[in-house]
């Protein structure tokens, strides 16, 4: 259970990383810029396959503004000493760990709402904005919460950079961003189902054309599975790195 | 001080595999108290600071900070401990005035009295003329007293210091002694560590000496000096110089071991010391030299670590330049 003392620990600490970490250029760039560079060239490839893209693209612009900074929000703070400053208040390590994974969720919200705005306005697309919100929400969790799982296995940034790169670029390739996970050969089309970005893709997806309404909820549902593992995994690493 | 354990350790361990880092330790402190954990590099005082804030689990053995087990209920407590690690880890990015801020949001200090509250200790901490800079511009000195105030801003009952003064110049540590030895007078309780004996002399209502994980001595640091000292000792100053004073004095003051440090400066150890300083009057008088001096020489906290730890001043000279 979170209690006062706990949200209000999370309330500071998100705050902070925002004013501290997130809203500052690095950031920002890495997760927009990266994202919208992406969509423009792929816009001016072929601006008729667009709409096909844009799902796909929305949700890559998820993954990276999340995972943007978790690296520096977390192994630059133990390496300073000063993620233990929070450590000693009166929260729980796992509270602080869930603090670092909703700060990378709300800048990701930041950066998608922009990215997910500006593209849905520029091609005029019909969507049902309440299960892309939902599925949204949900992917920027997941993502956030295994950005921070990866942070906590390794001591320095560059190591947490490096690890995190690893399933992002992978993710990209075979969650359907840019090529249809049902085009991919069979062995993919599984190992696809075991990376959030697939459902995020495939509920966005839905979200902008399928009425079949319901099926965006199995995405939602692997969504919440996947953020419930890397968040329990990663605050017991986390809680260990301390003893 | 009061009688109430602020913190109270029975028995605690900590072992790292092979390694036993702390090896049955058991204190208390009280109330108010200025407590120093003194110990060479590797004794265990960080470990035990990190146990008694929570930030490492004990492998055996109790702790209660504030009456709470640290295993079980070390969030409740925290609301009321402050902690200075040995490392300043204030955010470089934020100012003076915003790390305050933060660490009082943190700690849940109403906001009206946040600001005042913040406004108070950079005043408190002669910080005021740096307040909108940001940390990273901040003297080491600075860094160090900014840490401290952030570790205060939830007003505190019990305040942990980790080698406080480790790295800083000469005025910074006397301005930052000076400070400790304040909020003491206020009344908070003090747990630090140090392995600058003459800090711990100066600051300590009472110290524990810790080598290899084990509490050796504890008590009073007149208390621990009193531990090794065999003799009393005076040594006396002449005004001018005195021609074979160690012989002559020897004559006056058979029972005491006489060794002159220079021609007018003598160092008597043994003997009653009120007739010893009668003896030394009387000879001053007969001789007719003027006496500019007197003084009693106790052993230094340093000398009783040493004789108690059994640690050669080499190692001493290698832990102070650390």
């Amino acid at each position: 259970m979170i209690g006062r003392d706990d949200l209000r620990g999370i309330c500071s600490i998100v705050g902070k990383d925002m004013r501290t970490y997130y809203l500052k250029p690095p950031a920002v760039s890495w997760g927009i810029v990266f994202p919208i560079t992406w969509i423009l060239a792929f816009y001016l490839r072929n601006p008729r396959d667009f709409r096909e893209l844009l799902p796909g693209l929305i949700a890559m612009t998820a993954l990276f503004s999340t995972t943007a900074a978790e690296a520096v929000v977390i192994n630059f703070e133990l390496r300073l000493g000063s993620l233990e400053r929070l450590l000693l208040a009166s929260i729980r390590v796992s509270t602080v760990f869930l603090a670092k994974v909703l700060g990378g969720a709300l800048f990701g919200l930041l950066m998608s709402a922009v990215v997910t705005v500006g593209t849905c306005l520029a091609v005029a697309n019909p969507l049902d904005v309440a299960k892309l919100f939902l599925i949204l929400i949900f992917s920027l969790a997941a993502f956030a919460s295994l950005g921070a799982l990866l942070c906590v296995l390794v001591k320095e940034v560059f190591e947490a950079q490096t690890l995190l790169n690893l399933p992002r670029f992978v993710m990209i390739f075979l969650s359907g961003v840019v090529y249809p996970v049902s085009a991919l050969p069979t062995p993919l089309r599984v190992l696809s189902r075991f990376f959030p970005l697939t459902y995020s893709v495939e509920g966005i997806r839905l979200a902008f054309s399928s009425p079949q309404a319901n099926i965006v909820w199995l995405d939602l549902l692997a969504l919440v599975g996947f953020t419930a593992l890397f968040l329990l995994v990663g605050a017991r690493r986390f809680a260990a790195r301390f003893d | 001080m009061g009688n109430a354990a602020v913190i109270h350790v029975e028995e605690l361990t900590k072992a790292y595999g092979e390694l036993v880092a702390l090896d049955g330790i058991s204190f208390d402190v009280w109330d108010g108290e200025l407590f120093g954990l003194l110990g060479p590099n590797g004794a265990g005082k960080t470990t035990t600071i990190r146990i008694l804030t929570g930030l490492s689990r004990p492998t055996s053995g109790k702790a209660l900070v504030l009456g709470h087990n640290v295993r079980t209920e070390i969030v409740r407590a925290r609301k009321h401990v402050g902690v200075v690690p040995e490392q300043s880890n204030v955010y470089d990015e934020l100012t003076v005035l915003e790390n305050l801020l933060f660490m009082g949001r943190l700690y849940g200090v109403p906001r009206r009295e946040r600001r005042r509250r913040a406004e108070e200790l950079v005043e408190t901490f002669r910080l005021s003329e740096r307040k909108e800079s940001s940390a990273q511009a901040l003297s080491r000195g600075m860094k160090r007293a900014l840490t401290i105030a952030c570790a205060l801003m939830h007003k505190p009952r019990l305040l942990f210091l980790d080698e406080p003064t480790v790295g800083l110049d000469v005025a910074a540590t006397r301005s930052l002694r000076a400070l400790i030895q304040e909020l003491h007078y206020r009344g908070i309780t003090m747990f630090f560590t140090t392995h600058y004996l003459e800090e711990a002399d100066l600051l300590c209502d009472r110290a524990a000496i810790l080598v290899r994980g084990r509490i050796v001595a504890i008590g009073s640091p007149a208390e621990l000096k009193s531990m090794v000292q065999e003799k009393p000792v005076i040594v006396v100053r002449f005004e001018k110089p005195v021609p074979n004073v160690e012989v002559s004095l020897h004559l006056h003051l058979p029972w005491s071991h006489i060794g002159a440090l220079n021609s007018q400066e003598v160092r008597i150890m043994g003997g009653d010391p009120v007739q010893v300083l009668e003896t030394l009057f009387s000879f001053a008088r007969q001789t007719g030299v003027r006496i500019v001096a007197v003084n009693t020489m106790q052993p230094t906290l340093e000398e009783a670590f040493l004789k108690i730890t059994g640690l050669s001043p080499m190692v001493m000279a290698q832990e102070r330049g650390k």
